[in-house]
């Protein structure tokens, strides 16, 4: 089980010593301190999520093919979508990457052997085991009917499902997710190799940065709004009823205050990946570095002074909706940056067809999409219109599954050699890439027209005339489904019979790709110094 | 008017018009950066294939100029579209003085409403074509959302509050009506239908069915029944202040402070006397709190609103 | 596992993942700091709800923190500044390296925290015997109970997630006792009893918040 000494240095003759095959019992997993078999644990687990979260959502288009509720009744359809929301927001979306990639990532990324604390990176992956063991007996005990919002005094008194369970496992999911971002935050401070100055870090360490100091101020607050929520509906304590003097509009407040946040926790660290990939993909420094992590950190500020946009017609004040439409607005520029910064990094590039470069594409077109559509709802005299209808469920769809969930994929592929040393047939990676972006298209598209006509979300039965549209979804997310299965399968198969990779795949920079694949234990052979800028194919040209 | 397949909604109300202009207006300028994107990303994919393995292209670091227009030109953009949709905003929240008001109270699943002449209805609206409507809402239970997306207009029902909604029809036809917030169970079916009439086909139908108490007597009935007029003398004699007049002031609070009398300040002054006591008063009147329901609170308020100036209403 | 296998040669208490002494403490002293942090922002959700509530409800706020028990608060104030000194005083101990000093100032702090926790459980039961506890027993008739009962789901919310503070850190304590009898700290390893101190330093401070918060402001309103 243990490596000595002799071994790391027989590894050099025989580099087979890595951390998959450094013990391989069901112990060496589980009480593992190491950040790549945790993430690796967080990869099997959030994937579970994923397909969990995913069924919710065939069921949903199953059940809107028709106007009437054919399907199955009204509760269960609300529970349905609610446990589609918390599953895929809490256990999903927040871990997905910073758990999985940026674990396994950032400390090799900026040249150490571990994370700060690997004990407490542990512990996250089993308080998020425990919260989705809690999350599953609320949906196994009969589920919750809330919508992931949980909004008062519906949830808080109103509700006959599992609203406390399930308040407590999003509760411990987001204990699980502050842990990760201390950890993050702390290793980037203190961890980086000699010479990783803080503008050599790669943009994924940055916008992991970014990501952290939101999980590390925002998480807190969602706690503490939901213990006051658990409290009320199991005391009696009138925090937000009406009836008893409360104030169920201020639960809002608490509630988006982080859960706006926790929108860039699901964005920022999809960008990050981005910057790596668009760098590999056409061979070049990011362009604009310095603006392109600057504008993470300003999404992460920002993204902290908008929360009120959620509540246009909730009847906050109309001063205050002003100063959050306007920030709100602002929120957008820095991701325009960004869009900017990466096509000029394509220009006079050296550009590769392969997986990666179709996921870019993918994320570029749908996150586009989102991020446009975000000007219609921060805009007040048309959120009127807009708030609580399918436009709104489009436009975060294609922020998280096409900003985010295309992040995460086109991640899983572009590092799946490094994590598993092992080499993925590339015209697959090409179908499903491209399988996703028409699916999801065809799913989410026909949502704006239909939030635009006026058709409300979380709405089981609906008139006749949303028919054809909502067929026309159901049918994309069948294309969808397929998309993410596929991959499934063949990362799957490439474990046991893909072709060995080689230690930089795709010719890019990085300390990830000087190492081996999979790495050492230790990540490196000795700690590396690092010597030039992030990216740099060749000498760089100043202007 | 509706179509099996419409792809865009109706223009019932006198702002739809803005609204959609607004759409269009963001619409463009989306289709614009989107194309501008896409159609350079797809041109460099095309122009700049890797042509061998080894190939490295010229390394460059970045352009101040131009990340300093690419800034500039969207924060000048969206502040442009902020200012827009803010100003449409501020129109679309502010009735004119004369609108007719209606009262909206939701429940868990349906929506009750009614007219000052006393008609009332359930998940049914009746409009006149032309004027403007002011809705005063309420909830009794949980949140829900009072949605009509042909006149584009949508407010949350809060419990415990009042909030307020207007709008003007300009298209005579029946529309959906929608509950927006997810109430419960029966969500998706918390939905009526609000038609809008000619005016004088809404005065027939005002006066038409049963005769009808308006919201004013049946208000003015629960102010005798409740004995609030023992305490509230219309001459100003009485332990609480004369009522006449008073809707639409601005009093001086015992202990400081002023209050305007608005339909949020009497529902509080019902249910929860002591919170703000008129200067010159005595906390002294009990709560009304679990006695009297939503309409009824909105129906001693319509007659309070009646009760315009002292000499008309003191005959008593 | 192999962690020590490794690193055999290092310094006593260094782990696996860092460099040398300084990167290990500065790190634990960042994370906890990080740490720190949240927790801010999570009593601040608290503050935030209990300022607002005051603004709607002055005079029911008033009302409640009258019946609060300001000399049992200010008893266990005090108890709990000088339980701050005690651990200050454990933790330069623990910079000499004195594993004796350490115990005495970490048993003496243990004390003045438990102190702190058995006032803590006569206020409460003189609340429940009183019938102020909403949700449970709650005996306030009138018009303004509920938001009465607001003030004391915040009391009871606000001190009861202090106190769980409390009880985590006496346990930490204890712990760190184990810890220290069995003499892991040295003066060039000590950043866990370093870093427990800044935790039992925010618990204090949480309640010097909490205390003028609930059971002063009610007695200043009492002289209008």
């Amino acid at each position: 089980m243990a490596i000595t000494e002799q071994d790391v240095q027989a590894s050099e003759d025989a580099p087979s010593v890595n951390y998959l095959n450094n013990g391989y019992g069901l112990k060496s997993w589980l009480l593992t301190r190491d950040h790549k078999r945790i993430a690796v644990l967080y990869i099997i687990s959030i994937s579970i999520f994923f397909a969990l979260g995913g069924l919710f959502a065939s069921l949903v288009r199953f059940e809107l093919m028709t106007p009437e509720g054919d399907l199955m009744s009204s509760d269960t359809y609300n529970k349905v979508f609610s446990m589609h929301g918390i599953i895929m927001v809490f256990f999903f979306l927040v871990p997905s990457i910073p758990a999985t990639i940026g674990n396994f990532l950032v400390p090799i990324m900026v040249g150490a052997k571990d994370l700060a604390f690997p004990r407490v990176n542990l512990l996250s992956w089993y308080v998020y085991v425990v919260a989705g063991i809690l999350g599953t007996i609320a949906v196994v005990g009969g589920g919750v009917d809330t919508g992931w919002t949980f909004y008062t005094p519906y949830s808080s008194t109103y509700s006959n499902s599992n609203v406390i369970l399930a308040a407590m496992a999003a509760f411990m999911a987001g204990f699980s997710s502050i842990l990760t971002g201390l950890n993050f935050v702390v290793t980037i401070h203190t961890m980086r190799a000699p010479g990783m100055t803080w503008f050599r870090l790669p943009l994924f360490v940055w916008s992991h940065y970014a990501t952290s100091l939101i999980m590390l101020l925002g998480t807190p607050v969602i706690a503490i709004t939901l213990v006051l929520l658990m409290l009320e509906r199991g005391f009696g304590f009138g925090f937000f009823d009406p009836n008893l003097g409360g104030d169920p509009v201020l639960f809002q407040h608490l509630f988006w205050f982080y859960s706006h946040p926790a929108v860039y926790i699901m964005i920022l660290p999809s960008m990050g990946v981005m910057s790596e990939m668009v760098a590999a993909v056409a061979r070049k420094r990011v362009f604009g570095y310095e603006f392109v992590a600057f504008s993470s950190v300003a999404i992460a500020i920002l993204g902290f002074l908008v929360w009120g946009h959620h509540m246009f017609v909730s009847s906050q004040s109309t001063y205050a909706g002003m100063v959050f439409s306007i920030i709100t607005f602002l929120v957008a520029v820095p991701s325009a940056i960004k869009v900017f910064n990466w096509t000029a990094t394509l220009y006079k590039g050296s550009i590769i067809y392969d997986t990666q470069m179709f996921y870019v594409y993918g994320y570029l077109g749908l996150f586009l999409v989102g991020g446009l559509t975000g000007l219609f709802l921060s805009s007040m005299g048309l959120d009127i219109h807009l708030h609580d209808t399918y436009f709104v469920v489009a436009h975060f769809h294609y922020i998280m599954v096409g900003g985010q969930v295309m992040g995460y994929m086109g991640g899983m592929h572009f590092w799946w050699p490094k994590i598993t040393g092992k080499m993925y047939p590339d015209i697959w990676g090409r179908v499903s890439a491209l399988l996703v972006f028409l699916g999801f298209n065809l799913t989410f598209f026909p949502q704006f027209i239909l939030g635009y006509m006026g058709m409300p979300r979380r709405y089981h039965v609906y008139p006749d005339e949303f028919q054809v549209l909502n067929v026309a979804s159901s049918l994309g997310a069948s294309i969808l489904a397929l998309g993410y299965v596929i991959p499934g399968a063949y990362l799957t198969w490439s474990i046991f019979k893909g072709p060995k990779a080689p230690d930089n795949p795709w010719g890019a920079k990085g300390l990830e790709w000087e190492t081996t694949s999979p790495p050492p234990t230790f990540n490196f052979e000795e700690t590396p110094l690092v010597t030039e800028e992030a990216y740099q194919y060749g000498p760089i040209e100043e202007h | 008017m509706q179509t099996d397949f419409p792809l865009f909604p109706d223009q019932a109300s006198s702002f739809a018009f803005q609204v959609d202009a607004l759409y269009f207006g963001i619409l463009a300028l989306c289709v614009f950066f989107a194309l501008l994107v896409v159609i350079l990303v797809v041109i460099f994919a095309i122009k700049y294939q890797r042509k061998s393995d080894d190939e490295v292209p010229r390394q460059i670091a970045g352009h101040l100029g131009l990340e300093i227009f690419w800034t500039a030109i969207p924060a000048v953009l969206a502040l442009g579209v902020f200012v827009w949709a803010t100003v449409l905003y501020f129109h679309l929240i502010t009735p004119p003085p004369n609108a007719m008001e209606m009262y909206v109270v939701g429940k868990q699943w349906m929506w009750k409403l009614q007219h000052p002449e006393g008609k009332k209805e359930i998940n049914e609206l009746h409009v006149p074509l032309g004027e403007s409507v002011r809705l005063t809402m309420t909830s009794e239970d949980v949140l829900h959302s009072f949605y009509i997306p042909a006149f584009r207009v949508k407010k949350d029902v809060v419990p415990g509050r009042y909030t307020n909604l207007w709008f003007k029809a300009t298209q005579v036809g029946s529309y959906h009506l929608f509950c927006a917030e997810f109430c419960g169970t029966e969500h998706s079916r918390m939905i009526g239908t609000v038609h809008v009439l000619e005016p004088q086909d809404y005065e027939a139908w005002l006066t038409g069915g049963t005769a009808n108490e308006p919201m004013e007597v049946a208000g003015e009935r629960l102010f005798e029944q409740y004995a609030c007029h023992t305490c509230h003398k219309m001459d100003g004699t009485g332990r609480g202040p004369s009522l006449s007049g008073l809707f639409g002031k601005t009093v001086a609070l015992e202990g400081g402070g002023t209050a305007l009398v608005d339909e949020a300040y009497i529902r509080e002054s019902i249910l929860n006397p002591s919170a703000k006591v008129m200067a010159g008063y005595k906390p002294i009147m009990p709560t009304f709190k679990g006695q009297i329901s939503e309409e009824g609170i909105i129906q001693l308020i319509a007659y309070i609103k009646s009760l315009k100036a002292p000499e008309l209403t003191s005959m008593e | 596992m192999a962690d020590h296998a490794l690193h055999h040669d290092h310094p006593h208490g260094l782990a696996h993942q860092f460099e040398d002494m300084p990167q290990q403490k500065e790190s634990a002293v960042i994370g906890m700091w990080s740490f720190l942090i949240t927790e801010i922002l999570f009593f601040g959700g608290f503050f935030a709800t209990y300022l607002i509530y005051r603004s709607y409800y002055p005079e029911a706020f008033f009302e409640g923190s009258s019946h609060l028990d300001i000399p049992l608060g200010a008893f266990n104030t005090m108890v709990l500044i000088i339980s701050s000194l005690t651990m200050a005083m454990a933790v330069h101990k623990s910079h000499e390296g004195n594993k004796k000093g350490i115990m005495v100032y970490l048993i003496l702090t243990g004390i003045l925290g438990l102190t702190f926790l058995v006032v803590k459980y006569f206020e409460y039961s003189a609340k429940i015997e009183y019938g102020l506890v909403p949700g449970l027993v709650w005996h306030p008739q009138g018009e303004n109970s509920p938001q009465l009962a607001l003030f004391y789901s915040l009391y009871f919310g606000m001190t009861g997630m202090h106190a769980l503070h409390m009880i985590i850190g006496i346990g930490l304590l204890i712990w760190l006792f184990i810890k220290t009898a069995q003499g892991t700290y040295t003066a060039e390893y000590n950043a866990p009893v370093e870093i427990f101190g800044l935790y039992w330093h925010f618990v204090d401070i949480v309640w010097i918040f909490l205390f003028p918060l609930l059971y002063l402001l009610g007695t200043q309103a009492g002289g209008h």
